[in-house]
């Protein structure tokens, strides 16, 4: 399909929709709420005291901007395109997940909401939650998975320590799709008392399209920073996608350049011809769930299977309505990493660079390696580093048999 | 006029209110479902609302969450549903039977492939949790192909303009969420539904039917006085949750006391 004259800013339509994907697919309970979200972040979208707002907490919170670091050493021993990082993993708690959080706090805060409610896989966006409702004094109640609470028990008591609840899930595969059901339910029940911050850009509108703009800051910032250091834009951009909210933060500023590839790296687990992975774009079909049509891992009947990735965060059945959008148009790449590809390159960065990849992004980096190798010296691939590897050393140190 | 309507027309012109009994397909057998299905009939049910198994039963709290997974375990799929209606169909062609799911199942499926197949089976309504009006316009024109009607569920949340768009949009009956919350939730307020219910049958072409947080005969006849009748779901579940491990005639046994006496509730209004 051609992508001429796509006006990428226009999706979603007013009803949630790119193209055939998106939508708001839930129970009649949430529309109102939804309606009221919808009718507020339009207005304030364009507001310029929102605008600024949100721009002072990312640059004196967070930290931004964050830094384009050119991995020189690692490029080198690659002996292809020279890699540029986006260090998201500088931000404030470690990830890109605080760029939307802060966001929507904000929107929480139009809403006098003063309870605030978050699903989380790996842990990022739960502690980036956490952060943000300790920062306006807000309760905050995160829901994880069971088995994910036992693989991320680090960022767990850091959302302890920040003041919120975390609740096991215990239902179905016990892992981010269920802690997502679980935050539904919630939310449902307490639907006048509580702002539920969804951490990708998946669920029900308008939240694919919100998450997207407050991530979109990471593209922005690229942009800008390639432009000032190379004098012209990258060749291309690879980011990790589980929900896929850093990808489409560092993607979406960049869409209508068509010099610039781009590669979003699903999680290959054992390999996507085993069945064992979490790679709908690679490897699903169109349906329904969590409030929006998207590319799903399903069985033949319908339901829902159980997904595998050594990173709890890509861990997920779903993916972003827009990335669904993207991959039909033909304007993105999606490709696989598999779990010892991203442990490789985890390890390589660690050596190479000094610098520690989330698990996540460990994704994005396999794939960056892999294309730089293949491609011209003078070319420029600007990975998404949007987490750092600190709450991944317990996983790591169990995959090399030691008890830390 | 369909199954469904015709059914409740009946209840009304006779001054009763409906008892529609939920129980989720394949829970924890399909065999079971169907045993189960004839003797909440026996024991007073107006309507029987199947529950179409799903992985991620998001509207469902923790009672019938289970009876999801039991009925996946048990082999329940929507084809499976419908091979059941088949058989109930078989003794009993009065009672109509509504199905109560998710989207992707039935998407999966396609929805063209699923409402002709429903219909053959003796299936009169769909109810669709995650599908609100705005996305249903695709299925819907499916089921009105085969004279099936579509359920649509209102909530203490939805606004006046709602309220009316989705009370033109129903067919068979209205199904009125009764608190905000999951199934099975408590702390029902009848008073509350009752001042609800009057603004939607000003607005309703179809008779309206209050569920969520009805357990018995008490709650059932607060909010059938304001109403015309109850969907009664979680504290059946519960019940067939023991024929995992108790006998069925046992089961099926405390399934009639309880339906029945919730329709003598019903029937003392």
């Amino acid at each position: 399909m051609s992508t001429d004259k796509i006006d990428y800013s226009a999706v979603p339509d007013t009803r949630g929709h790119f193209g055939p994907y998106g939508g708001r697919y839930v129970s009649e309970t949430l529309m109102h709420a939804l309606d009221e979200l919808d009718e507020i972040y339009q207005r304030l979208k364009g507001d310029a005291s929102f605008q600024e707002e949100f721009d002072k907490d990312l640059a004196h919170y967070v930290g931004r901007p964050s830094p384009l670091y050119e991995a020189e050493r690692l490029s080198k021993k690659i002996g292809g395109a020279r890699i540029v990082l986006k260090r998201e993993d500088l931000n404030h708690t470690g990830a890109h997940k605080v760029n939307n959080t802060i966001g929507q706090a904000l929107l929480a805060k139009y809403t006098g909401k003063q309870r605030v409610i978050a699903e989380t896989g790996a842990g990022q966006h739960g502690v980036a939650t956490a952060t943000v409702a300790a920062r306006l004094g807000l309760e905050c109640v995160v829901y994880m998975g069971a088995e994910d609470v036992q693989r991320q028990a680090l960022n767990v008591y850091r959302m302890k320590l920040l003041g919120a609840t975390v609740v096991p899930v215990h239902s179905g595969s016990k892992t981010l799709k269920d802690a997502m059901n679980e935050a539904m339910r919630d939310w449902v029940t307490n639907v006048d008392t509580t702002f539920y911050i969804i951490g990708t850009v998946a669920g029900p509108h308008p939240y694919p399209q919100l998450v997207r703009d407050f991530n979109s800051v990471v593209g922005r910032e690229a942009r800008a920073q390639s432009m000032d250091r190379f004098g012209r834009l990258p060749d291309a951009l690879v980011a990790c996608v589980g929900g896929g909210s850093n990808a489409i933060g560092l993607f979406h500023p960049f869409l209508s350049d068509d010099s610039v590839a781009m590669y979003g790296v699903e999680a290959g687990g054992d390999g996507l011809e085993t069945g064992r992975h979490a790679a709908p774009l690679n490897d699903g079909i169109p349906g329904i769930l969590h409030g929006n049509r998207t590319y799903l891992m399903e069985d033949d009947d319908g339901q829902i299977i159980e997904t595998h990735s050594i990173s709890a965060g890509l861990d997920y059945p779903g993916v972003g309505p827009e990335h669904a959008w993207l991959k039909d148009i033909g304007r993105v790449n999606y490709v696989a990493a598999t779990d010892n590809e991203a442990m490789h390159a985890f390890r390589e960065l660690t050596r190479v660079e000094g610098i520690m990849p989330a698990l996540e992004s460990s994704h994005a980096v396999a794939h960056g390696m892999k294309l730089a190798a293949e491609s011209d010296p003078d070319d420029i691939i600007l990975v998404n580093l949007s987490g750092r590897g600190d709450k991944d050393i317990l996983t790591v140190a169990k995959i090399d048999g030691i008890d830390v | 006029m369909s199954r469904i309507t015709s059914t409740l027309a009946q209840l009304r012109e006779a001054n009763r209110k409906a008892l529609v009994s939920y129980i989720v397909c394949g829970d924890p057998t399909l065999a079971a479902t169907l045993d189960a299905m004839h003797e909440l009939v026996k024991a007073g049910t107006d309507i029987i609302e199947l529950g179409v198994a799903f992985s991620d039963p998001m509207a469902e709290g923790p009672v019938i969450q289970l009876g999801h997974e039991r009925a996946l375990k048990g082999g329940a799929s929507v084809r499976a549903t419908l091979e059941l209606v088949s058989e109930f169909r078989k003794q009993n062609s009065e009672t109509p039977v509504v199905l109560m799911g998710y989207a992707n199942p039935v998407a999966r499926m396609g929805y063209a492939v699923f409402a002709e197949a429903a219909a053959k089976a003796g299936v009169d309504a769909l109810l669709t949790v995650d599908l609100p009006p705005e996305e249903s316009h695709e299925l819907d024109a499916e089921l009105a192909k085969h004279d099936l009607d579509n359920i649509y569920l209102l909530a203490p949340t939805s606004k006046e303009a709602r309220i009316k768009t989705i009370c033109d949009a129903a067919r068979g009956f209205v199904y009125y969420v009764s608190v905000k919350g999951v199934t099975g939730s408590g702390s029902l307020n009848a008073d509350d539904v009752a001042q609800r219910v009057e603004k939607i049958r000003a607005q309703a072409h179809t008779p309206v039917l209050v569920g969520f947080g009805i357990k018995d005969a008490k709650s059932a006849k607060a909010v059938a006085a304001c109403s015309d009748g109850v969907v009664v779901g979680s504290a059946y579940v519960s019940i067939m949750a023991k024929a995992a491990d108790t006998p069925m005639p046992e089961v099926l046994k405390e399934l009639h006391t309880l339906v029945s006496s919730i329709r003598q509730g019903l029937d003392e209004l």
